[in-house]
């Protein structure tokens, strides 16, 4: 009974992530390797289609952006978030989570409302004189970039302010005194210190912007479709459930993929570490 | 310490960059004009009434209210003992099955909802609201096996082991001595996962059929097919009842508790 306890104890999670989860995804799944025998048929065709790959670069490249604009601008300002005095750290936190609980179709509605042909960028630059006929800037891979920042940019502040928090305040203050400009202690203190925080603040926007639907399909439209509102459109519009279970499968993998990657490069970035401490 | 002016500015560049949206859309809720202008020429309040006019704004509310809060109920009902043995005994491959409770985060909410969809709603003939409580279900329950394990990581077992040498019996001692002392890590996880899943769109689109629709999914179709200032007072709401939840939160559990 008592080596019994423990097992007993993860049986209804498990049974309930077997039965939801697991299957449901095989059911998905293996039709798109086996059909009477096994086949990579299904995903040969995919990536031999224009029109697929087209997707699959346009996801990787907004993703990839998206990871590398919220690194330059979130560290910055998690750094500025953890030098500040508890009371104004507080506040900065809690400015910066409150976007994070408000609801992606908001944050996604903001900028149509700012990028929109009526919208106020396009209202500003007409009435200044500098253009005279509306630009588009909405339902354009632009409009998904911007929008995916906007959307994850906290999710890294939080993340890296997490790390820079614990660094102590002192050991800055060493490296200046000891004759470091800000610029390079901050560079060669802080930075490699943060890089743990830097690295899952990567991880969740990346795959985070890899596998949105709200943003891409409401600033895109549907003629910038990305992995996921193409996977809806696949199953839903076309009724394609093979073709559609081929992107969900290159969804997780790109995501298991990216894991491997991050993890990957933050061990090696440990061993090193290690070496030089 | 002295303040790099540059950091300031870029800080507040950055910050603004996040508020300025949010900012224009709360004030197009108040604006009189039939479409959406900023700044806005005349004041009216006939918006937010229009949302409780459209009984679809109310009815999806209540059915995201009602899936958020199963959803997180069954998960703590299955996550909290789950966590609770991770965390308590040394058993057999570990890892792998802390990996597996935490594995709903590595499939895509759209993949989610798509595999549910085909699986309970055109294999299993279950009724969409199963399909919906079921996905959100797996979509929050990495919340709570990771928010409530580090708290329980934090827990000195010798306390509980105390309760049963001195006669407190396992399942006692279990609500008496280790529940009281993990209370603020299952409030964190609750908040968490209620408002993820109350948010969450991924996990809906697939599985919210004629008659049932979650209150984003229903906001998201009707900005494609409705250009006014509707969505906006909406909005102005939620963010109200995010400031409110804020507020409590902060008073009761500390914001941080909210950044895990």
């Amino acid at each position: 009974m008592k080596k019994q306890l423990p097992y007993l104890l993860l049986m209804p999670g498990s049974i309930l992530l077997i039965v939801f989860l697991i299957l449901p995804l095989i059911k998905v799944l293996f039709p798109t390797i086996y059909e009477g025998t096994f086949t990579v048929k299904n995903y040969r065709e995919f990536f031999q289609d224009a029109y697929f790959m087209k997707i699959l670069i346009r996801t990787l490249k907004i993703a990839v952006l998206c990871t590398v604009i919220s690194m330059f601008l979130g560290v910055p300002t998690a750094y500025f978030i953890s030098r500040c005095n508890k009371k104004k750290r507080g506040l900065l936190l809690a400015l910066t989570i409150f976007p994070l609980l408000t609801n992606s179709v908001i944050r996604s509605f903001a900028w149509i409302n700012i990028l929109g042909r009526n919208g106020i960028v396009n209202t500003l630059l007409m009435n200044a004189g500098i253009i005279e006929k509306p630009l588009t800037l909405l339902y354009t891979e632009f409009s998904i970039l911007v929008g995916s920042i906007y959307l994850f940019l906290p999710l890294m502040i939080i993340t890296v302010a997490g790390t820079m928090e614990n660094i102590e305040n002192d050991l800055m203050e060493a490296a200046e005194s000891l004759g470091a400009s800000r610029l390079s202690a901050f560079i060669k203190i802080v930075l490699p210190m943060s890089i743990p925080g830097i690295i899952v603040g990567n991880i969740l926007v990346f795959t985070g912007t890899l596998t949105a639907y709200t943003t891409p399909q409401l600033l895109g439209g549907n003629s910038n479709l990305v992995l996921a509102t193409f996977i809806y459109q696949r199953a839903m519009s076309l009724g394609d459930w093979t073709g559609a279970g081929v992107v969900a499968a290159v969804m997780i993998a790109a995501t298991m993929v990216v894991l491997r990657i991050f993890n990957a490069l933050a061990a090696k970035i440990d061993e090193r570490g290690e070496k030089y401490a | 310490m002295r303040k790099n002016k540059m950091l300031v500015a870029f800080a507040c560049c950055v910050f603004a960059f996040l508020f300025l949206p949010l900012f224009i859309i709360a004030v197009t809720a108040f604006g009189g004009e039939s479409a959406i202008t900023f700044p806005i020429q005349s004041f009216s309040l006939k918006w937010f009434a229009n949302i409780f006019t459209s009984g679809s704004f109310i009815s999806s509310f209540k059915t995201s209210f009602q899936i958020a809060l199963f959803a997180t109920l069954l998960a703590l009902l299955v996550g909290i003992p789950a966590a609770y043995a991770l965390a308590r005994y040394t058993i057999k491959g570990k890892n792998m099955i802390q990996s597996f409770f935490l594995s709903p985060t590595i499939i895509p909410g759209i993949v989610l909802g798509f595999a549910l969809y085909r699986f309970i709603v055109l294999v299993m003939r279950m009724p969409v609201f199963y399909g919906l409580l079921l996905g959100h279900f797996l979509a929050v329950l990495p919340y709570i096996i990771r928010v409530v394990g580090s708290s329980l990581s934090q827990f000195d077992f010798s306390i509980e082991e105390a309760a049963w040498s001195l006669g407190c019996g396992k399942v006692s001692a279990f609500f008496k001595v280790v529940i009281p002392n993990i209370t603020s890590g299952i409030m964190a996880a609750f908040m968490l996962a209620f408002i993820n899943s109350f948010n969450n769109i991924p996990v809906s689109m697939f599985l919210t059929g004629p008659g049932v629709s979650t209150f984003p999914t229903n906001l998201m179709n009707y900005i494609e097919y409705n250009y006014d200032p509707t969505v906006s007072a909406v909005s102005v709401l939620l963010m109200a009842g995010t400031i409110i939840i804020m507020f409590v939160v902060e008073k009761t559990l500390g914001i941080a508790s909210l950044a895990k």
